[in-house]
């Protein structure tokens, strides 16, 4: 039964339990989950948690309490980027961490929007995976992040040169 | 001029290939999904196209295609974020990331972290890939291997792979590097045992100079602090070493890298590397790829701090080392600042701050009370919340007068859960610093009313209680009491049942005008008449109401105007039809006592001398019984109400009655049954209940009924053992007073036979705690029952 084991949210995992990105009508544009919840539980989470931060009036404060854990929300235009942490974790560093990641999709799609994320989530995942490993910052400089992602995206290319010309019999 | 014609025939070969496959159907990109999906006007529309790509999308992995699958896959992943199922694509996942193409492995990967989690056991066959991968020659191979191991890891693959992984932290690539260690943290969190295995290679990575294999290194090192003691006071006490040395860029190498208190042993190799790490982060110059808003890198900061903090615990000697570099670091008094600032995140963070502090050092946080009140007002629940425990926190002997204020009217605008918090704690907060009793009266009853339904249950209790308590302002407590009881509604349920009972017991003081300070003098037919509607009212909770009968019959007791008793005997005589079981006996057995048992009725409903503590009453424990011996030791709780048969002699009478007790359900005089008009059950189905065996009286109606209608009591004393019901036991005490008579001895004696029986049964099912009611009648039991018995025996 996952009743009584869902009570408690993941034990001792890292800094970060789950990252959501949603617009301002509840659609959800990016989830990435650090802990292991069973699949109706996600849903049931995420449909909550929206609904619970788009109630947020403009002014209020960043944090809320919610079940157990702590949510640290930031809305950048359209979207909202909301993570929840442990009520003893650092609310303030997970507001950086936020504004590191929205500056490097910035960085990286050149003025970043709504869009850019809807049409490359694929990418945004990439970008999230350079910047937290396990829930946890793997990597504090902008520089270094963005310089992996461009290599990646370079073998990425390469992979696909390299496809057209076996295709074509020239390799 | 034959190889020229070769080689335009091959590619005109290879441009025809290239033409049939243009003509043949290929899987839509990624791209136009969305913007299908998109185009879609309705719920319905979408969910069309989605099923239709996924159909295809279906049908293309069971056809094993190998060219298309990374597209498919993605366009799965995205139909599964806006939330449709997408477990068929697990597999082909795992397809993909065992591909060697990178595209492939980076899709691959990212579906397995977003479709697989560690419950699934399909998990476990990317065990497979996941070390081909981390063995491969491109870091970045290595990189997203490492990367879903970190997200997704269970127990099982942790232990398959954490050999990899320790050989990885040691690997010369700086990128590979900081992502095993973060790995190594995710597995040590899954796994604690396998821990050893990765501590050698932590002290490498405190002297890094790369800040992201720094920051993983003391996430690291800081999950094995928590994860194990041991591991801490290792790391404490780790003996003098060549390598200590830590450089930053353009860090100033310290020659002095370890601290040795005098004559004890070497301490802490981390702390100092620590402190310097972080000497060199403040100190160095401005770096920019590290900078925010003017800080070097604060989340390394944030993160050696807390491993400091870690390693600092109770431990002089490593405090000492941290202290010096500490104070430069941390920001000064300035909290008082960020109250005031309009910024709501900076106001949440003064507030958590400051109620930290507050258990350290009060005085720091007094001086910003003015801001922490208004603080109260603010739209935003979480800093109201902040706020509020502050308040607490903060209040004393001095302040309470105006923090209460504040905090009463917080709990009139503030919504049920606060109010029930609030409340509570106000009346705890008022009972220790209350400056004097008329303080005390109004302030209680001023919460009582702002929290009007939302109050907590022992709150009444407790508030009644500190009443009995201060007897010498009783007349001034009745004139409150009758005042507020006059305004208050049905919305203020709590209100009412204390000023009803406060009314009830010192009625009389009402009348002879020695009520309040004004010498209010309140006619009996008015005091009276206030009970009429509260009775009748449907809006009113039964708890109400049996208040109200209680106090009414108390009245009785106290005023002495015929026509205001005859008003009050017809109004507890309706209530011998009432529905509710509990207040029908109660309406029948009062009536008993104008007729039948007119003579007790003065002794009966007499004043209630001062409660004793509550503490010592509650020395019973939820569901067990005591042995009997003990329970006659405890005090009494609450003084019994319990009316003895008419034929006992006075003095064991006067004994049970300290007093009357105001609490809900006990409470009632029994009557004899056989006196009564019976509910509409015949003996009959009665005796029917008796013979359930099954079945099990969980209600309290079956049990009031039965004894009610004089069925055999012994067979209800059966019934009673069997179900382990505390209310059949109640029921029984209650019966079996009322029978108590020399002729009926022997069935006595059988009685108090049953019911040391059940006193000693180790568990009682379906009780919660125990509440004065029970406490009360074993009380009874044993200090009025078995003295009879014993001496009539």
């Amino acid at each position: 039964m996952y009743i009584a084991q869902t009570v408690r949210f993941c034990t001792q995992e890292g800094e970060m339990h789950f990252m959501l990105l949603f617009s301002r009508q509840g659609k959800l544009r990016l989830q990435k989950w650090y802990c292991a919840y069973p699949e109706k539980q996600k849903k049931k989470t995420t449909r909550e948690l929206i609904a619970t931060v788009l109630s947020r009036k403009a002014k209020m404060c960043s944090f809320l309490e919610w079940k157990d854990l702590k949510i640290v929300y930031k809305r950048y235009a359209s979207l909202y980027f909301c993570c929840a942490i442990d009520s003893d974790d650092n609310e303030l560093l997970t507001l950086e961490i936020i504004h590191r990641y929205v500056e490097l999709l910035d960085k990286y799609f050149g003025s970043v929007c709504e869009l850019d994320i809807i049409f490359n989530f694929e990418k945004a995942f990439f970008m999230l995976d350079e910047l937290l490993l396990g829930g946890e910052i793997q990597e504090t400089s902008k520089k270094n992040v963005l310089k992996a992602i461009t290599a990646q995206d370079l073998l990425q290319e390469e992979d696909a040169a390299d496809n057209i010309m076996n295709d074509l019999g020239i390799i | 001029m034959n190889a020229a014609l070769d080689t335009v025939s091959g590619i005109r070969q290879v441009f025809n290939e290239a033409v049939e496959r243009v003509k043949s159907p290929t899987p839509i990109r990624l791209r136009d999904l969305i913007r299908q999906i998109r185009a879609a006007r309705t719920a319905a529309e979408e969910r069309q196209v989605v099923n239709k790509e996924c159909a295809l999308i279906r049908s293309t992995f069971r056809d094993e295609d190998s060219v298309w699958r990374c597209r498919n896959v993605a366009k799965l992943l995205y139909i599964h974020m806006l939330g449709y199922p997408a477990h068929f694509g697990q597999l082909e996942c795992m397809k993909l990331s065992a591909s060697p193409r990178f595209t492939d492995k980076r899709i691959g990967y990212l579906g397995a972290m977003m479709l697989l989690d560690e419950r699934q056991d399909v998990h476990l066959l990317l065990t497979h890939s996941l070390k081909t991968d981390l063995n491969s020659s491109t870091q970045f191979v290595v990189g997203l291997a490492l990367c879903a191991l970190g997200t997704i890891a269970s127990p099982e693959m942790s232990r398959d792979l954490a050999g990899e992984i320790e050989r990885l932290i040691k690997s010369s690539n700086a990128y590979i590097r900081k992502k095993a260690a973060l790995c190594a943290f995710r597995i040590i969190t899954k796994v604690p045992d396998l821990m050893e295995i990765f501590l050698p290679a932590t002290r490498q990575l405190l002297t890094e100079k790369n800040h992201g294999v720094l920051i993983a290194g003391v996430i690291l090192i800081t999950r094995m602090c928590e994860i194990s003691q041991d591991t801490l006071q290792h790391f404490k006490k780790q003996s003098r070493s060549r390598d200590g040395g830590v450089s930053l860029g353009r860090s100033i190498p310290d020659p002095e890298d370890k601290v040795t208190s005098p004559g004890g042993p070497y301490v802490v190799n981390l702390v100092p590397n620590l402190v310097r790490i972080l000497k060199n982060l403040i100190m160095a110059g401005y770096s920019p790829e590290h900078d925010v808003s003017g800080v070097s890198d604060p989340f390394l900061q944030v993160k050696i701090l807390r491993l400091l903090r870690l390693l600092g615990r109770n431990d002089d000697d490593a405090s000492e080392a941290m202290n010096d570099m500490l104070a430069q670091v941390l920001a000064v008094n300035i909290l008082g600042r960020f109250l005031l600032n309009t910024d709501k995140n900076i106001r949440y963070v003064a507030l958590n701050t400051l109620l930290k502090t507050v258990q350290a050092d009060i005085g720091a946080v007094q001086r910003h009370r003015g801001t922490i009140v208004e603080c109260l007002k603010d739209p935003d629940v979480t800093i109201q919340k902040r706020a509020m425990e502050l308040c607490f926190a903060l209040l004393n002997g001095n302040n309470i007068r105006s923090i209460m204020k504040e905090l009463i009217a917080f709990i009139e605008v503030s919504d049920s859960e606060f109010q029930a918090v609030c409340s509570s704690k106000c009346v705890i907060a008022a009972e220790k610093f209350a400056p004097n009793v008329r303080w005390h009266v109004e302030t209680l009853l001023q919460v009582l009313r702002a929290a009007g339904n939302n109050v907590r249950d022992d709150v009444v209790a407790s508030t009644i209680q500190l009443l009995t308590e201060v007897v010498q302002q009783h007349s001034y407590v009745v004139g409150e009491m009758w005042s507020a009881l006059r305004s208050a509604t049905a919305q203020h349920q709590p209100l009412l049942q204390v000023t009803v009972w406060g009314v009830g017991e010192y009625g009389d003081m009402l009348v002879t005008g020695q009520a309040s300070d004004s010498q209010v003098k309140v006619s009996e037919e008015e005091i009276v008449a206030q009970f009429e509607p509260i009775l009748g009212s449907s809006q009113m909770s039964i708890v109400t109401k049996e208040f109200a009968l209680m106090s009414l019959m108390k009245l009785s007791a106290r005023l002495t105007d015929q026509s205001a008793l005859k008003t009050i005997q017809h109004l507890v005589n309706g209530f011998g039809c009432h529905l509710n079981v509990e207040l029908q006996q109660r309406g029948v057995e009062f009536s008993q006592l104008f007729t039948r048992h007119d003579a007790l009725r003065p002794a009966l409903l007499e004043r209630m001398p001062p409660m004793e503590a509550r503490a010592s009453g509650r020395g019973l424990t939820n569901g067990t019984a005591a042995p009997a011996a003990s329970v006659a030791a405890t005090p009494a709780p609450v003084a019994a109400a319990a009316p003895a048969a008419a034929q006992s002699n006075s003095s064991a009478l006067l004994d049970l009655l300290g007093g009357m007790d105001s609490d809900v359900s006990d409470v009632v005089a029994p009557v004899a049954p056989t006196a009564a008009a019976p509910p509409a059950a015949s003996n009959m189905d009665l005796l029917d209940l008796l013979g359930k065996k099954s079945g099990v009286w969980r209600i309290k109606d079956d049990w009031l009924r039965v004894v009610f209608a004089g069925v055999c009591i012994e067979k209800v004393a059966q019934v009673a053992i069997r179900d382990k019901s505390w209310y059949g036991f109640v029921c029984i005490v209650r019966y079996f007073l009322w029978f108590l008579h020399p002729s009926n001895l022997k069935l006595v004696s059988s009685i108090r036979m049953y019911m040391t029986c059940m006193l000693t049964q180790s568990h009682w099912g379906g009780v919660s705690a125990l509440t004065p009611f029970k406490c009360r009648s074993v009380w009874v039991f044993h200090k009025f029952l078995c003295p009879l018995c014993a001496a009539r025996s």
